[in-house]
């Protein structure tokens, strides 16, 4: 069952309420929003303008500035893996291509049956152990093609 | 001739009193503590490159252009961003700093288009400067790569291209123009207050986006015009130079719509006008606008404006187009036949509080002199003459006491009565300024407007009272001070009249007078009107700012004489940052006031029956004037039911639409024999006029306006009338055909007369004009340079006087049949009735008047959002659409008067202030119900105005 627009409405001013106080309250807020409804609501980010007294383009501006905070709900499962220097430099293109083909989606896309969203990432701090993903919030490194496909295996793809 | 090119000096001004002495380029130059050293730069002559800074917003370091090398320090700092230092010695051209630029306009140029021939800014457009500036020869990157530039790219779509938006009527935004200077943000940020714009995504993604990835149109854009001056690029560039071009030259003038007064320079190529820009030496306004005076000038080439004389004998003929000797001898013919038959006392006229001060002290002039008879008025009769009233009484003169850059210095304000967003937007910038900076707000208005709370601005107090109770509210409000010891005795003893002041003060302490035994009436929490009152009293600088929303009402004076307690209870009087400022609506209705456009005053406020001051005028005109005070605009029309009143020359005023009884007025203008209208449209009092004479635009003359901070603004022509003359040599015209010797060549002349018998303006000439840029009244010996703040050492009047302000109910009641309370108030892109703004691009925002009703209201009636309603009261009913919200209150309803067809004023009713005679435009009890569409008299009237604006063309006898 969808909810209504108005019942989101109530769950986004909680979260401001609650946090309005903070120093700089924009960004927890947005988090939180994310961390409830796993993205950013239409329509929340009206009503965060409204309760920070911001302008309907700030909120826009800050969240549209982070790429984590995302428009849509993600699949089930995110796979990001990692496009800067040390992994492009240990292959991390051709891995992503294998990706692209196998899940038949691009960048920041999610599989049609909305089980795996694929994003970029810029550095992972494991350059050492290049080329690196990350699956769920886990960090991967040294992901060979073989690597990838278990790990594929594993969320289901 | 030539254009007028400001210096930008890329940050604004320090304003510390202690300097710093630097060197830049071998040169020193000494500036206040805390200016750039961009700008330091520039006022040593020495120009560093730069994008991202101008001076009408603070430095932001993101363009990188304006690197600079500074002795003993590391690297090449942003010259936007350092401060300048004593002993500093700083190097604009190196050799590194050259190869730096020149790389980072390479970069900026591999993502631009290269179309500069055929771009609208090819000529004004800092990227081509700063192009040409470091040299750019090549762009070694090309412009294969990633852009924003190209449609389509390698056959494909280009996803980074985003189409030009082209919503805004007055300018577009080309996103593959924009650098990302975020100049456009910024301006609407800081200058503006609005935030309606933003940087979107990151890096190589970022885009300017206004609100939410919208349209111009459908964001929070006010469509002030800040971020197109503010743009390099032609990025957001005004329609107006894509059609036309650049311009050639250009002129300072004034703006001709609000009472602000904002100085702008008119663009011209030739004698087209190409664009308004703000002026950055306009002292009132400091480089901004509103999208009225920077945009809405469309009516001056609009196809109904009017340019021939039209006669008739009947209001029911057609109009007859004629020579202007024809009119005139037609309108002199009628006057003196009128004279002759019913008496000296059967003329009269009505100054214009939209034309220049010597337009009006001719027009009064005429009457006084030319007539025989004081039988003159003016339009603010029915907005700030209890402003006048209540001042004078008060502190003896009839003005604000402050001028606009007194905002800045103060710390709380109360504004009641007023809507400065949407009547007086420049002011309003200024005010979001300084309450951004930390000022307090205290609103005091029945409906919740949006200074009450918008981005980055909060009242700290909303008094959401009854309408018409503003005087019990006052009154309150200076109980709490009273009685809670709050005022400033110091003050009082120096200042004012000690006894009157323990008088109103045993009065407003009674307790009848305390917020908790006025809340019934008032509608007022007692807790936040105490709060209020603690607020001002304990705040700092207090000022006051109102608008008509303390004037019309039947306690208009009253109130200002309140808000004039309370200022000098509070010791808010005779400093910058303090004082009472009314904000005038129209651009010279201070102005016209001034010059003697009531039947009780001659030019300066005197009193016609002051025989030393009628000496002074009958010897330079040579006349004997009446000693008795004439009719006001309301007796005029009474006389001319009765039949006494039978002419009336109304120059620049459309009493049918804006004073109040609607049917009252239309019944006097028809009981007379000769009614001459002298306007630029034929607007709707033209509908009951015998003859018509074609006006001139604020473009189209020479004068001056005064504003409501009594500042006097030079308005210079910039094109010949279209009608042939502009308005003051129509005025001589008629007087000469009356039989007047008038010889006046130019209205310096005018001036001239005006400073020769009005001592508040002896030394205003237009060379002075001209030296100065503009000056505030009083301006003679005392004060040669002008008065910015008055009552500094002591009041006009001498003491300040203290007026006991016992609060009436109006005897406007709700009641069972008429149980919501009516108030009325104006919108930002329409102007007071809409004459010049409903015939410009400016409808895209405003196309109907709206009843604002609140949804409680609106439910127990089955009204919905945009349905026809019936809008009734005990004068009149009309019909107009419904807008469903909770910034009214239960009880009250509110609408705009902008549309001669909604005709509020059918609905008001004739209660007037009890001394200046000001309608009681803001409390009416109405009932609203539902309606299928517009009402009998709005259809009758329709008819009638349709067959009154019938015109024959002219047809040349000799042939």
């Amino acid at each position: 069952m969808s909810e209504t627009t108005e019942d989101q409405n109530v769950r986004v001013e909680a979260i401001c309420d609650q946090m309005i106080t903070m120093e700089g309250p924009l960004l927890p807020i947005l988090h939180e929003v994310q961390e409830e409804f796993g993205h950013i609501p239409e329509g929340a980010l009206q009503t965060i303008a409204k309760k920070l007294n911001l302008s309907r383009a700030e909120v826009h501006g800050v969240a549209s500035f982070y790429h984590d905070f995302r428009e849509e709900k993600a699949g089930k499962h995110i796979i990001k893996i990692c496009r800067a220097e040390a992994c492009q430099a240990m292959g991390a293109d051709a891995l992503a291509d294998q990706v692209r083909r196998h899940l038949r989606v691009d960048w920041s896309q999610t599989t049609a049956d909305r089980k795996i969203t694929l994003e970029p990432v810029f550095c992972l701090g494991l350059c050492a152990c290049a080329p690196a993903a990350m699956v769920d919030g886990k960090v991967v490194g040294r992901v060979t093609s073989d690597r990838m496909n278990r790990i594929l295996d594993e969320v289901g793809a | 001739m030539s254009l007028i090119k400001e210096v930008d000096y890329g940050t604004p001004a320090a304003k510390s009193e202690k300097t710093v002495t630097l060197t830049i380029d071998g040169k020193n130059v000494t500036v206040p503590e805390g200016t750039s050293v961009m700008r330091a730069s520039m006022e040593a002559g020495i120009q560093v490159p730069k994008l991202c800074a101008t001076d009408m917003v603070d430095a932001f370091g993101s363009c990188r252009l304006c690197l600079v090398e500074v002795e003993g320090r590391n690297g090449t700092p942003a010259s936007c961003t350092t401060p300048a230092a004593d002993g500093m010695v700083v190097h604009t051209q190196t050799e590194r700093l050259k190869k730096i630029r020149k790389g980072v306009m390479e970069l900026y140029i591999s993502d631009h288009p290269l179309d500069c021939l055929t771009c609208a800014a090819n000529g004004d457009c800092e990227l081509q400067d700063m192009a040409g500036a470091v040299g750019l020869r090549d762009v070694r990157y090309g412009y294969d790569g990633g852009n924003h530039v190209e449609v389509r790219q390698n056959g494909e779509e280009n996803p980074r291209y985003m189409a030009k938006d082209e919503t805004n009527p007055y300018f577009t935004y080309d996103p593959s123009k924009c650098i990302v200077c975020s100049r456009c943000v910024r301006a609407c940020e800081e200058v503006q207050g609005t935030f309606a714009l933003t940087i979107e995504g990151r890096g190589f993604e970022s885009r300017v986006s206004p609100g939410m990835h919208e349209d111009f149109l459908d964001s929070e854009c006010v469509s002030c015009g800040a971020c197109v001056q503010a743009c390099p690029t032609a990025t957001l560039q005004e329609k107006s130079v894509i059609e036309i071009g650049q311009p050639e030259h250009s002129v300072v003038t004034t703006c001709a719509y609000c009472g602000v007064g904002c100085s702008f320079k008119a663009e011209m190529r030739g004698e087209e006008l190409v664009r308004m820009v703000p002026y950055k030496d306009g002292r009132a306004n400091r480089g901004h606008s509103c999208v009225k005076g920077r945009f809405a000038y469309g009516y001056a080439n609009h196809k109904d404006r009017i340019l021939n004389p039209m006669i008739r004998e009947n209001v029911n003929d057609p109009w007859q187009e004629v020579s202007w000797e024809e009119a005139l001898r037609f309108t002199a013919d009628k006057f003196k036949g009128i004279q002759a038959k019913y008496g000296k006392g059967a003329l009269g006229g009505i100054t214009s509080s939209r034309c220049t001060n010597e337009e009006t002290f001719l027009v009064q002039k005429l009457i006084r002199a030319g007539f025989g008879n004081n039988n003159v008025d003016t339009c603010a009769r029915v907005c700030h003459s209890p402003t006048g009233y209540g001042l004078k009484t008060t502190f003896g003169t009839s003005a604000g006491t402050q001028d606009f850059d007194s905002v800045e210095h103060t710390d709380v304000v109360i504004l009641i009565g007023a809507n400065p967003t949407d009547g007086h937007p420049v002011f309003a910038s200024r005010l979001k300024k300084r309450l951004r900076q930390g000022a307090k707000l205290i609103v005091i208005d029945p409906r919740r407007i949006d200074l009450v709370r918008s981005p980055h601005i909060e009242a700290v107090a909303h008094l959401a009272l009854r309408p018409g109770t503003n005087v019990a509210v006052l009154t309150s409000l200076s109980h709490v001070i009273v009685t809670e010891g709050l005022f400033d005795e110091t003050f009082v003893r120096e200042r004012c009249d000690w006894d009157e002041f323990q008088d109103w003060a045993t009065f407003v302490s009674d307790p009848r007078h305390s917020p908790e035994a006025i809340a019934g009436v008032t509608g007022v929490d007692a807790q936040t009107m105490r709060e209020a009152a603690r607020a001002f009293a304990t705040g700092g600088n207090g000022a006051i700012y109102y608008g008509l929303g303390v004037t019309e009402h039947s306690q208009g004076s009253t109130t200002v004489m309140a808000i004039a307690n309370l200022a000098m209870a509070t010791g808010n009087i005779g400093r910058p940052g303090v004082g009472v400022n009314p904000l005038r609506g129209q651009n010279n209705v201070q102005g016209s006031c001034d010059m003697g456009s009531f039947p009780h005053e001659l030019p300066g406020y005197r009193h016609i029956q002051d025989s030393a001051t009628r000496d002074i005028f009958e010897d330079i005109w040579g006349v004997k004037l009446d000693d008795e005070p004439g009719l006001r605009i309301p007796n005029m029309l009474d006389a001319a039911v009765e039949g006494t009143f039978k002419g009336i020359y109304i120059q620049g005023e459309d009493i049918l639409q804006s004073d109040p009884d609607t049917k009252h007025v239309a019944a006097g203008l028809a009981a007379m024999e000769c009614v001459v209208v002298h306007d630029l449209f034929l607007n709707e009092t033209a509908n009951y006029a015998h003859v018509f004479l074609p006006g001139s635009t604020f473009l189209e003359k020479d004068g001056t306006f005064t504003n409501a901070e009594r500042r006097i603004n030079r308005v210079r022509k910039v094109m010949t009338p279209k009608n042939g003359f502009a308005d003051w040599e129509v005025t001589q015209n008629l007087a000469r055909a009356m039989g007047q010797n008038w010889n006046y060549t130019h209205p310096s002349q005018v001036m001239a007369e005006i400073a020769a018998t009005t001592p508040s303006f002896a030394n205003v000439t237009y060379d002075l004009l001209e030296r100065e840029g503009s000056v505030q009244w009083p301006c003679n010996d005392k004060a040669p340079l002008g008065t910015p703040v008055m009552h500094m050492d002591g009041f006009v009047r001498g003491k300040g006087k203290f007026v006991v302000t016992e609060y009436v109910a109006t005897d406007e009641r709700t009641g069972p049949r008429f149980p919501l309370l009516l108030t009325t108030g104006r919108i930002l892109s329409q102007y007071n009735v809409g004459a010049q703004t409903r015939r410009t691009e400016n409808t895209a925002w405003h196309k109907e008047d709206l009843l604002e009703i609140h949804p409680h209201d609106a439910e127990q009636r089955g009204i919905r959002e945009g349905d026809w309603i019936r809008l009734a009261s005990r004068s009149g009913e009309t019909s107009l659409r419904a807008t469903i919200t909770d910034r009214v209150a239960p009880g009250v309803v509110y609408t705009t008067f902008h549309h001669p067809g909604t005709q509020a004023n059918v609905i008001t009713t004739d209660f007037t202030d009890w001394a200046t005679n000001c309608p009681e435009y803001k409390v009416t009890a109405v009932q609203v119900s539902a309606s299928n569409g517009p009402s009998e008299w709005q259809v009758e009237y329709d008819r009638q105005a349709e067959q009154a604006r019938r015109i024959k063309p002219r047809v040349d006898a000799a042939e």
